[in-house]
């Protein structure tokens, strides 16, 4: 029986510069944060980011590890647009590809799906085409001979989720109320990296959740690590909420360079996740 | 409780209501504190058809307070985010937008402001607008109405308006409205021969002089525009002690 436990540096020694990486979760929800963290101490640079955006996307803006972001959205759902990414998007430094959030899901789905696109009205007549030359649109070969747009299929190299529970063969469970589109993520990737709360059993999955919860099937799964609090400070219910306090000393550090140091000093420049949680729980009982 | 209390929140949260009045069984979407009040409490009252989510993951058969952490809820479907995408798609959906520009035709900016590749002000981003836009009916709540906001020419184009639809055709138009415009001065729409974007009505207290002052194009302004309608006693009633007992609404009109 396959044994795919893997820690953080096994994870970002199976990444290379300039790939196209996809993040799951969404916003300020679920995301695998204790993996991002993983890519921001090593020295993987160039890469292409393809997520429902949230603080993942601002982190790895601000450290720099970014050449592109392919987005939904950037937001930290508490606080509207996410402050590191709207201050690298006002500083012009870095590539964005911006997406209507229904045909950014359409990218994705082709990519899973192995066709070249799928088509939508999204688009049309905004500038999501202006901003994305090289998007075409397509005429349907019926009767209708519409014009539609053309999502392309986003490749990606690897992909990035974090699920409440999984097994040690890759099964995934999620335990809060949106899986969002981590399935569609898993399997539009040739390498899938699962982080999650607990490894356990496979026979002790329905004990968490319904079957309905277990959707990352370990087919589409290359590696599972065990992070506890590994979405911190982004929610994982029903395992915990948004560390929203965190959040805003995060959110403030965009505006004032000395905080952002002292920030990526405490809780950045780590040589583990390990070591994160304790400096997280410091945190708490001061 | 007398109409005659009803402060402009209220008369923009009953603009905003009046939006989805004849909707029946829909996804009505409002996004924001005071359209979401107009929503529920168009629900409430004269159309109750309408479906709404609980701004978490599922649709809820009972009105519930803003600004109120984990309230009770009568769950009637699960509606996870990418259930939304398809619900935009079969076009069964209203949703309020905000503008951070809007101008004549209706062509809506949330994204940024200057040029895109490099703005001088990062926004929210184009977010579903283009989609949306396209594929049902769309209104749009707009708390600050000044020539910053209704512009001549929209920095970028998020939700397309009529110019740009009549532009590409058919496809274009097939399931395309503005429904209305609400601002905290007035309420517009583009039922106009050339659709250009028309003044429905001034809220209480507003002249019309003060919207064409406010605003950067030209509106079509009828002869005689009548003032918006004040909430009904019962209306106000369930604003204030059901839907929105803490007064969140209030809180974008500082």
């Amino acid at each position: 029986m396959p044994d795919k436990r893997m820690n953080d540096d096994d994870v970002v020694a199976e990444l290379r510069d300039g790939m196209t990486i996809g993040i799951g979760g969404w916003g300020s929800r679920r995301k695998p944060m204790s993996l991002v963290r993983a890519i921001l101490r090593s020295d993987l640079k160039d890469l292409t980011i393809v997520t429902y955006g949230g603080p993942d996307v601002g982190l790895l803006c601000a450290t720099g590890k970014v050449k592109k972001v392919m987005y939904g959205f950037v937001s930290l759902d508490s606080i509207a647009l996410e402050p590191h990414f709207r201050k690298a998007k006002q500083n012009g430094t870095i590539e964005f590809g911006e997406f209507d959030e229904g045909a950014f899901y359409l990218g994705l789905l082709a990519a899973a799906h192995r066709v070249p696109f799928y088509p939508t009205r999204a688009g049309l007549g905004s500038d999501m085409l202006t901003m994305n030359p090289e998007i075409k649109t397509v005429t349907s070969p019926y009767d209708d001979g519409e014009e539609l747009v053309a999502i392309p299929a986003f490749k990606l190299d690897a992909a990035l989720i974090h699920m409440n529970r999984a097994d040690a063969r890759g099964n995934g469970q999620f335990l809060g109320p949106d899986l969002y589109f981590d399935d569609i993520m898993a399997m539009a990737a040739p390498k899938v990296f699962m982080s999650a709360e607990k490894i356990i059993p496979t026979d002790d999955f329905l004990k968490y959740g319904p079957v309905q919860s277990l959707k990352i099937p370990r087919m589409y799964v290359t590696g599972v690590v065990e992070a506890p609090f590994g979405a911190h400070f982004t929610e994982c219910p029903s395992d915990y909420e948004r560390d929203e306090a965190f959040q805003r000393e995060y959110a403030a550090t965009a505006k004032d360079d000395d905080a952002w140091k002292a920030f990526k000093t405490k809780y950045l420049d780590l040589p583990s996740h390990a070591e994160y949680v304790k400096a997280i729980n410091a945190r708490g009982e001061k | 409780m007398s109409t005659a209390e009803a402060t402009l929140d209220e008369v923009c949260v009953i603009a905003l209501a009046d939006a989805f009045r004849g909707d029946g069984e829909i996804l009505c979407n409002p996004i924001g504190v005071v359209p979401i009040c107009g929503g529920r409490l168009a629900r409430a009252t004269f159309e109750p058809d309408l479906m709404m989510t609980d701004t978490v993951a599922a649709l809820i058969a009972n009105t519930i307070p803003v600004g109120v952490v984990n309230p009770a809820k009568v769950i009637e479907a699960y509606m996870p985010y990418r259930t939304i995408f398809d619900i935009v798609w079969s076009g069964k959906r209203h949703v309020v937008m905000g503008a951070s520009q809007i101008d004549m035709w209706g062509n809506q900016n949330l994204a940024a402001i200057g040029d895109w590749r490099k703005p001088k002000a990062q926004l929210l981003g184009l977010r579903g607008a283009p989609g949306n836009v396209i594929n049902h009916t769309v209104s749009y709540w707009i708390p600050n109405h000044s020539k910053q906001v209704f512009v001549d020419k929209v920095d970028v184009v998020s939700g397309p308006g009529y110019d740009k639809m009549r532009a590409i055709g058919p496809a274009g138009s097939r399931f395309f409205e503005i429904r209305r415009i609400v601002s905290n001065l007035g309420v517009f729409d583009h039922a106009t021969a050339d659709n250009r974007m028309r003044l429905v009505s001034t809220h209480p207290g507003v002249t019309v002089e003060q919207i064409v002052e406010a605003t950067t194009f030209e509106l079509s302004i009828d002869a005689s525009v009548p003032t918006t309608r004040l909430p009904t006693s019962d209306e106000l009633e369930i604003l204030r002690t059901v839907i929105d007992p803490k007064g969140a609404r209030k809180a974008e009109f500082k």
